[in-house]
């Protein structure tokens, strides 16, 4: 399946985080939301990958946007993963049935069973504002993100001084 | 990523800078006082100095990733702060020359070594301007696409080749001898 595009409606999701607690999509109504797919915790493309967002997203936050990164890790990997690098944002887990979500996106790699570097920016409808399938092994940076961040934000103003003035 | 390769925020007074403002050649790193990659990049770039003299300009900024190094962000503000005093450039000597050794009281010890004033060093690294600048550089390096240290930029553009001392030396001394010539590529891992 191919990688979501802007325009989707961004399929619902409940994932477990830490063991016990899970992340639900629809939490975040009214806030964008950063989906960053990843192959793999500690393999260190996706560590510097995660790591330069850990950096960026103060920035996030003034976009009223929120991370999470979600890979076919466990929970338990998750917390020790996220716990050693010092992570402020969740971490989810698309274990089981393994990839589940991530074939929703579009984002899940068949032949290597597990996610695709894959990002996306939802709005805060739940609509997919720009995705965006790095090739393996390059690490995207943040700065497409902040670029359809950036974007977002232009045509959300404008639309709210369209509704003014209508 | 979406094969931004330009320098989105131009070399300004506020960047640390070696070599002759008028330098052909522009080296600018992004980088983190506890990588070791840096560690061996500062080596590399040190060795290019002295070759190219004053046909290079060097301009550091800061790219700490505190999660993967948890000393980075203290030592950039080290770095930072000892500019407050003029001696950025020998701060950023010790700090790569030290890379194992880089907690408070370590930074504390090479201010003593380079004579700072001992209360602004440590009131510096708190300062909120250090703080914003270190901030500004690290959005600076992602809006122009850098993913992790060190990352270069030539006379503008993305440096993302193989940069030992001799490939760097080599794409330097083309670049010099044929100005328009393009930053290579980095082939998709």
């Amino acid at each position: 399946m191919e990688l979501l595009k802007e325009g989707a409606i961004a399929p619902a999701f409940c994932l477990p985080s830490i063991p016990g607690q899970k992340v639900c999509l629809s939490e975040f109504r009214g806030k964008n939301v950063i989906l960053a797919f990843y192959p793999a915790d500690w393999s260190s493309v996706c560590g510097d990958e995660l790591a330069v967002f850990n950096e960026i997203l103060p920035v996030f936050k003034t976009h009223n946007a929120e991370l999470l990164g979600i890979s076919v890790d466990n929970t338990w990997c998750h917390l020790a993963f996220q716990q050693s690098r010092k992570f402020l944002f969740q971490l989810l887990s698309d274990f089981e049935p393994k990839g589940y979500v991530a074939r929703q996106y579009g984002a899940y790699d068949e032949r290597r069973g597990v996610c695709s570097r894959a990002l996306f920016l939802i709005d805060g409808q739940g609509i997919i504002r720009w995705s965006y399938l790095s090739p393996l092994g390059v690490n995207p940076g943040a700065d497409g993100i902040l670029n359809a961040l950036e974007l977002l934000n232009a045509n959300q103003a404008t639309k709210k001084k369209e509704d003014k003035a209508a | 990523m979406t094969n931004e390769t330009k320098l989105r925020v131009p070399i300004s007074r506020a960047d640390h800078s070696q070599g002759s403002p008028d330098a052909p050649l522009i080296l600018l790193e992004y980088g983190d006082y506890e990588c070791s990659y840096c560690g061996k990049a500062y080596r590399v770039i040190r060795h290019l100095q002295q070759t190219l003299k004053n046909d290079l300009r060097f301009v550091f900024r800061n790219f700490p990733l505190a999660s993967l190094h948890p000393n980075a962000m203290v030592a950039a503000q080290a770095a930072e702060s000892a500019g407050l005093q003029g001696q950025f450039w020998e701060m950023h000597d010790i700090l790569y020359r030290n890379q194992d050794s880089l907690d408070l009281d370590s930074l504390t010890n090479y201010a003593t070594i380079l004579d700072l004033d001992l209360t602004k060093f440590l009131e510096g690294m708190e300062r909120s301007e250090v703080e914003e600048k270190i901030r500004q550089d690290i959005y600076g390096g992602a809006r122009s696409g850098v993913n992790g240290t060190p990352n270069f930029f030539v006379n503008g553009s993305r440096f993302d080749d193989d940069w030992s001392y001799e490939s760097l030396l080599s794409f330097l001394n083309d670049l010099r001898s044929q100005p328009s010539r393009k930053a290579p590529k980095k082939k998709a891992a």
